[in-house]
């Protein structure tokens, strides 16, 4: 499109803002969950994510240090302090003591409180409360302020997921499960593949064809299809739900695209190398151990990559194999739909769950990307 | 056990297991039964190695035997019978299909399915196709389409929070916190809706989702396609006076539309699975059942395999003229 685009630099400019809107557009969802997870969830619920990266004007509802914290100044009961946590940047614009008149009053002005008390409040949120009498009751009255808050982030939800919080909050224990899944999920049928491709990629034998034909079949048939008639077969032979049978489930789901993707790099290999290595008296073993699988490397990382994302991802095989009634066996997926369910407004939780769950596997994207890519274009069936 | 220890001797076992079975399994193949060696030789080592691809293709056969081809016949023959209840089977005919299809939710789903395959694969393949013909030839192109790649590694139940937090909805008065809400009232709505729970449209919203993440996979593939097309053909157009619209729909798309063919029947296939967004997000209800839900409630929830079998099938009898439409590409392609 060069020569074209290039006569009209108008239409340059109207190429760049498409593919910026595009790409924005794309990563939109995505920001809004990574921002969200290092909001509160006070935060979140009060204001959109696209806000927090923008000081806000919010409207707050604060209280003063409780009467206890009164000392005695001649013959007034005072208590000070800042409405704000300790380190807020927050400026209040206005302020006021009745939820009807929130901007009653401006930042240093003095207010009378109902019982007789007179309150001051400054922009950075430190307030003089005092009274002639002393104060009782548990907490301090209400402050109603308006005020322009910085943006504030926090790891605290990190924190509550990964390490402090309670069973349905804590995603450790899954996390490890889902990699407990993943690796041996994609470690063993590569190996089974790579042997299988080799055989329809470089040996001759009769019923190789149709062999190849039917691996194209399976490639697409609905793992829906095996559910029960496995879960039953894991029954019959005693290993119910449980690791072992996630792995064997995930094991076959995957071979067929383990065995199309590498047959068809395999295939590619320059036949000289082979007859060469079979002149000098090589066995099929000693080709295939010595030779393809060292030079099927980029096939063999964009199907590991490919299952990686797969498994770790998964969340129906896992349902039907792997977890049973006593949930100690949950896998990430599942306790974020969970958590769907049963938190449905805590979006904090939510938020920093669903990221945690979804982190491993940009980092894999993103540092493999040019396997999967190629794993992709050679996938796809032509 | 620890799960840990199990997966890393799992991974051992399985491994070794491999590693052991083809070597061993190769030894005793050329050394014990058909030793080359004698005076029988040529003929021991034709015979060696017309044995010798089944050895190497057995595990992976095994397997796939096991795992996916011995399950479609296992369905078929389910979904004609009916569990009782002391234990055993019988033989029911079509029975089950016969109450699948008077069931007004099997209708629902299966209408919904059609919408989603309308839609779904049409939406990523020319999202896919305007960002790969977009980002073609821009110096910063590739982390453009890096970008729009990326959810591709979300999963489902990720995705599917992504987008709840996107569609939610405040009540009225107080602050959308989901971007679509906040945009409809910025533009003047009044009641801030539940997109989720609209008949009929929030087909569309969950639809989207599969879009979001599937365009990434079309445009990947698409913009391989485009850079295969031989320039002297752009060239020529361009000669000829063509503008950038014409060759683009006159001259580039014509030459990619087999690829274009692969990337809709793949996202077809995923469509037809799609199972995880409607589970995580609706859970089929407002009228959003798609057919994979269906059958998960089917079996998993009213326990009955008969006619979650029978859903099964159906899911098959949609994947069926893809598959068949593949084998037949790539038996064509061999020979």
């Amino acid at each position: 499109m060069n020569a074209i685009a290039g006569q009209k630099p108008s239409l340059i400019w109207a190429l760049r803002i498409s593919v910026i809107v595009l790409v924005g557009l794309w990563l939109f969802p995505t920001l809004g969950l990574l921002v969200s997870s290092f909001r509160t969830g006070d935060q979140i619920a009060t204001s959109g994510w696209w806000k927090a990266l923008f000081p806000t004007e919010q409207n707050l509802t604060l209280r003063t240090a409780e009467p206890d914290a009164q000392v005695q100044e001649g013959d007034l009961w005072v208590i000070e302090g800042n409405l704000f946590e300790e380190g807020s940047k927050a400026k209040i614009s206005a302020w006021g003591t009745n939820a009807r008149e929130i901007d009653a009053n401006g930042p240093g002005d003095t207010a009378e409180l109902r019982d007789g008390s007179v309150l001051t409040v400054e922009e950075d949120g430190a307030y003089r409360l005092q009274s002639a009498e002393e104060m009782s009751g548990r907490r301090g009255p209400r402050v109603f302020a308006t005020a322009v808050v910085p943006p504030e982030f926090t790891v605290e939800n990190y924190e509550t997921i990964l390490i402090s919080g309670g069973s349905t909050d804590n995603l450790a224990r899954a996390f490890f499960n889902t990699l407990t899944v993943t690796i041996p999920a994609t470690i063993i049928p590569i190996l089974i593949a790579a042997f299988a491709a080799y055989a329809l990629a470089w040996m001759e034998f009769p019923g190789r064809a149709l062999l190849i034909a039917t691996i194209v079949g399976l490639l697409v048939v609905p793992l829906q299809l095996a559910l029960i008639p496995l879960l039953k077969f894991h029954n019959e032979i005693g290993i119910g739900k449980g690791y072992l049978g996630v792995w064997m489930a995930h094991t076959g789901f995957g071979l067929p695209l383990a065995i199309y993707l590498l047959r068809n790099y395999m295939i590619g290999i320059p036949r000289d190398i082979i007859e060469n290595a079979r002149v000098d008296g090589a066995t099929d073993f000693q080709i295939f151990v010595r030779i393809i699988l060292p030079l099927s490397f980029p096939a063999l990382a964009s199907f590991a990559i490919f299952q990686f994302l797969w498994t770790w991802n998964d969340l129906l095989v896992a349902m039907v194999f792997l977890i049973d009634a006593t949930g100690e066996t949950t896998v990430m997926t599942k306790q974020i739909v969970e958590l769907l369910g049963t938190r449905g407004g805590n979006w904090e939780i939510l938020a920093t769950s669903a990221f945690v769950s979804i982190a491993v596997p940009l980092g894999v994207f993103f540092a493999m990307q040019k396997y999967l890519v190629r794993g992709l274009l050679a996938g796809s069936v032509k | 056990m620890h799960p840990a220890i199990q997966g890393l001797l799992t991974i051992a076992f399985g491994v070794g297991g491999c590693v052991g079975y083809f070597y061993l399994s190769n030894i005793i193949l050329d050394t014990l039964i058909f030793p080359a060696r004698g005076k029988e030789i040529a003929r021991n080592i034709r015979r060696a190695n017309m044995v010798r691809p089944w050895l190497f293709l057995f595990p992976a056969l095994l397997a796939l035997g096991l795992y996916l081809a011995y399950p479609v016949v296992e369905t078929i023959r389910l979904s004609l019978t009916e569990r009782l209840p002391g234990g055993g089977s019988q033989f029911v005919g079509l029975a089950n299909y016969k109450q699948m299809l008077g069931e007004p939710k099997f209708w629902e789903a299966l209408q919904n399915n059609f919408l989603w395959l309308l839609v779904v694969p049409a939406a990523s393949t020319a999202f896919g196709l305007l960002a790969a013909q977009l980002t073609d030839r821009l110096a910063w192109g590739n982390i453009a389409k890096s970008l729009i790649f990326m959810p591709m590694a979300i999963s489902f139940v990720g995705a599917a929070v992504i987008w709840k937090l996107v569609y939610d909805a405040r009540p009225p008065g107080t602050e959308q916190i989901g971007v679509l809400n906040a945009i409809y009232i910025w533009l003047g709505g009044i009641e801030p809706q539940q997109w989720l729970t609209i008949p009929f449209w929030n087909n569309f919203f969950l639809m989207m989702v599969l879009v979001w993440i599937q365009t990434g996979f079309a445009m990947v593939i698409l913009s391989a396609a485009l850079r295969g097309i031989p320039e002297e053909t752009v060239e020529a157009a361009i000669v000829d006076g063509a503008g950038p619209f014409q060759i683009f729909f006159r001259i580039k798309v014509p030459q990619i539309i087999g690829t274009i063919v692969v990337v809709w029947t793949t996202i077809t296939i995923v469509v037809l699975k799609v199972f995880d967004i409607v589970f995580a997000m609706t859970n089929g209800q407002w009228q959003t059942q798609v057919l994979a839900n269906y059958m998960y409630d089917k079996l998993f929830v009213a326990r009955d395999w008969g006619v979650g079998s029978a859903s099964a099938m159906m899911i098959m009898l949609l994947v069926l003229p893809i598959l068949v439409w593949n084998v037949y590409n790539a038996r064509r392609e061999m020979r």
